[in-house]
């Protein structure tokens, strides 16, 4: 299932909708990783919102996404981690240290307005 | 109490990535289907997430099987694990967390037990794995 990916101004807008194989998780990495540069993006926002589940392997890759685009000069907001999705993931141990979320899309591009007033990238 | 109509045992051969998640969806499905909260049936889904995983990377092909269950008053779910790949050596030590012989995974099964109100494992060099795990409704 492709994870379709909007340009919105500065911002790239991953919205994942339904559930992703490893391989689909993959796909959405490396586009992301290109198109920050193509379209010369400041940020990258990834709606986790429809995810059904966040096991290892999803979180690693979404960490790994994050430190991908900073390495290319951009912002990454993981937004929309449902209640029950966070709960599993803190019995399981999984975290995502170091990366940026936010309770919803809404807040995300509120706080990437606010980076980009304060000319921080 | 008996169990609802529909909530038939699932069984899942796990040998891709594509196979992880129909083997997650199903025992969400069954979990929802026996009454779970949408928290617990998340847990369930997640856990079996994690096994057929596990399944996938170190022994290529296996086989997940979730069974609804009665006791008493409780109703629950009963995962099978099981792959006929090298086994593992030493349990002891793939039951500390942090521990991956992979070098791919994080959590493992350390996480599938917290998530879980029962675990159990055999395991046997060159014969293959067996992780047995049950969540009961509260």
């Amino acid at each position: 299932m492709e994870v379709p990916i909007l340009k919105q101004g500065p911002y790239l807008i991953a919205t994942i909708q339904s559930a992703l194989t490893d391989a689909d998780l993959l796909r959405l990495r490396d586009s992301l990783v290109e198109q920050v540069g193509r379209y010369r993006s400041r940020a990258v926002i990834v709606d986790v919102t429809a995810m059904d589940v966040m096991d290892s392997f999803a979180s690693r890759t979404l960490r790994d996404i994050a430190q991908m685009i900073k390495l290319r000069g951009a912002e990454t907001v993981i937004v929309g981690i449902d209640p029950d999705v966070a709960f599993a993931m803190v019995r399981l141990g999984l975290n995502l240290e170091g990366v940026v979320t936010t309770l919803d899309l809404e807040e995300g591009l509120a706080l990437l307005d606010r980076h980009a007033k304060q000319g921080r990238r | 109490m008996t169990l609802p109509p529909g909530a038939e045992e699932a069984r899942v051969t796990v040998a891709s990535d594509t196979d992880i998640v129909t083997a997650r969806q199903r025992g969400r499905t069954l979990a929802t289907q026996l009454g779970f909260t949408s928290g617990d049936a998340t847990i369930v889904a997640t856990a079996i997430s994690e096994l057929a995983r596990n399944i996938v990377l170190y022994a290529k092909r296996g086989e997940v099987i979730v069974v609804p269950v009665e006791e008493r008053d409780n109703r629950g779910l009963i995962i099978t694990a099981r792959d006929e790949g090298e086994g593992i050596a030493d349990i002891r030590q793939a039951m500390q967390d942090g521990y991956s012989t992979s070098g791919r995974l994080g959590v493992g099964l350390p996480g599938v037990k917290r998530l879980m109100d029962e675990f159990e494992i055999v395991s046997e060099t060159g014969r293959g794995t067996t992780v047995i795990v049950k969540k009961w409704m509260r």
